[in-house]
């Protein structure tokens, strides 16, 4: 029972089905999905049927002619068999156009569902984490985020996507089917979500030794939700409060963590990783790795091979009271 | 006679051993390395051009601290990306030189022996070479070391880069002749007083 409980609680953090759709998008290929499932399933059952029919009268028949002479086609007969593959081929040619036709319309509805004047996101792909951007004409509004977008429900949202080392491939399947992200090459995808709610992202490309942990959450927010959190992110890296979190800052300013990794509001402006102005706002770390807990943040901090092995984040030996203190200075920053 | 040369060369496979990567292994650093020289250089009409005395870097048991790397054609990548992530770039370009003087060629103004490559990088240089030593992890300089030694054609070709994933500026660090050190000895001129 309990392992049950266990396995159950795993599907539903794990759960990502393109059946259960949450948008436009995503309902028009599982429609598609279903019409080919159905008609497959029906040629399926009729071929089986047939074949079952087939053994059964030709075993009837080969006991019934053992004694008789060899078996031999009349003419008549073997006209007869041909016109019934040839009906059979036509038919298979018939539906497999259907089949094209059902797709080309959906990829043509897909491709209608955009709109004017949305939220721009720029997501760009590296191994192994997504860096986002979100556009706007005024510079100093831009967001920079990583591995978790919000989007607002009800609203088409255009998604740019570059790589910066090798392909990756985006896919919510709750949201839209996969688009890749190809370096030198930049490619877009709209997706909209009709329900409040987190919606799991995942790389569908294999793109080196974390590829399965390269995951992309997406949350989306009622508008007014949304554009409050858009506005808390525009807001540069919160102070520390205290004499340890103060601590912590020079840590992360004066250690190695700034030669990578940028702080809005401070002299931290490495472009190399995720961007950390609103850490403590995210739910994971490491694109989906761990949750965004404290102990999490330590072991991944000290040593990030060991969770993640071949990341491009080296280990740190800190000493236990710069850890905590950086700790507390992270944790301030939501 | 076939057969048996067939088998010499199923057996030779046994003989290739696959490329090693430990990211584990990665020796952590919060500070110099211990035993690192310091330079008695100082910045303005102070200083004194470095001694050419032999470096005092503890070895490790097993051998010479750069060898690992320096045979593994992972850690010269990596050594390339960490060039351009921790800006090198910015002063010393693709290799050229810009306000940094050029790697790629046969100069070496304080030496091409990988313990002095790695002394520039922890301890930085005068003339604005910042130093890395306690922001990065030792391993990281030496695969700094290493890809710094491979521009210029230093280390064995199977190890060197044979592209760039940008747009080529300069033929690839595996397409480029080793070139013999030079001013190995001698005041490096940036050392020099002015005047």
């Amino acid at each position: 029972m309990n392992l049950l409980e266990r396995l159950q609680s795993l599907t539903e953090r794990f759960a990502q089905s393109a059946l259960e759709t949450a948008g436009p998008q995503a309902e028009r290929i599982a429609a598609l999905w279903w019409l080919f499932f159905w008609v497959c399933t029906i040629i399926f059952v009729l071929v089986v049927a047939a074949l079952v029919f087939a053994l059964y009268r030709g075993r009837a028949r080969s006991v019934e002619e053992s004694s008789g002479p060899a078996v031999t086609l009349d003419s008549g007969r073997e006209a007869g068999i041909h016109r019934k593959i040839f009906g059979l081929i036509v038919l298979t040619a018939i539906i497999l156009f259907a089949f094209l036709l059902a797709t080309e319309m959906t990829g043509r509805s897909l491709a209608s569902l955009t709109s004017s004047g949305g939220v721009t996101i720029e997501l760009t792909g590296y191994r192994w984490w997504w860096r986002a951007r979100y556009l706007d004409p005024a510079p100093e509004r831009i967001v920079v985020t990583a591995n978790e977008i919000h989007i607002p429900v009800g609203k088409p949202v255009l998604i740019n996507l570059y790589s910066r080392d090798v392909i990756h491939s985006l896919w919510v399947p709750e949201l839209h089917g996969k688009r890749d992200l190809i370096p030198g090459h930049p490619n877009a995808l709209w997706i909209q979500a009709d329900r409040p709610g987190r919606y799991d992202g995942q790389c569908a490309e294999f793109c080196g030794q974390q590829h399965a942990h390269m995951r992309l959450i997406v949350i989306a927010d009622p508008p007014d939700r949304f554009d409050a959190w858009l506005d808390a992110q525009r807001v540069t890296a919160q102070a520390p409060g205290d004499d340890t979190a103060k601590r912590g800052m020079e840590v992360f300013l004066t250690g190695s963590c700034a030669l990578c990794h940028a702080i809005q509001g401070t002299d931290a402006n490495g472009q190399v990783a995720p961007d950390l102005t609103h850490i403590a706002s995210r739910a994971t770390l490491a694109a989906g790795t761990l949750p965004n807990t404290p102990g999490h943040l330590a072991g991944w901090i000290v040593d990030p091979q060991h969770v993640k092995p071949g990341a491009a984040m080296p280990p740190n030996s800190l000493s236990a009271e710069d850890l905590q203190a950086l700790l507390a200075y992270l944790k301030g920053l939501r | 006679m076939k057969v048996l040369t067939c088998l010499m060369l199923v057996l030779a496979l046994a003989g290739c051993t696959r490329e090693r990567r430990k990211p584990t292994d990665v020796a952590p650093s919060s500070a110099r390395p211990e035993g690192s020289p310091e330079s008695a250089l100082q910045p303005g009409p102070t200083g004194t051009p470095p001694s050419a005395e032999p470096s005092a870097v503890a070895l490790p048991a097993e051998g010479m601290p750069h060898a690992p790397y320096e045979q593994s054609a992972w850690a010269v990548s990596e050594g390339k990306r960490l060039y351009q992530w921790y800006n090198c770039v910015g002063c010393h370009a693709n290799g050229g030189g810009g306000m940094g003087p050029p790697l790629m060629d046969d100069k070496w103004i304080y030496g091409s022996d990988p313990i002095k490559v790695h002394q520039s990088i922890v301890d930085g240089r005068p003339n604005g070479m910042p130093a890395f030593g306690g922001k990065i992890p030792d391993s990281q300089i030496w695969q700094l070391v290493a890809y710094v030694r491979s521009m210029s054609g230093l280390l064995p070709k199977d190890v060197r880069q044979t592209r760039s994933d940008h747009m080529s500026v300069r033929p690839s660090e595996q397409a480029m002749r080793p070139a013999k050190p030079k001013n190995e000895a001698g005041t490096p001129p940036s050392a020099e007083r002015p005047g």
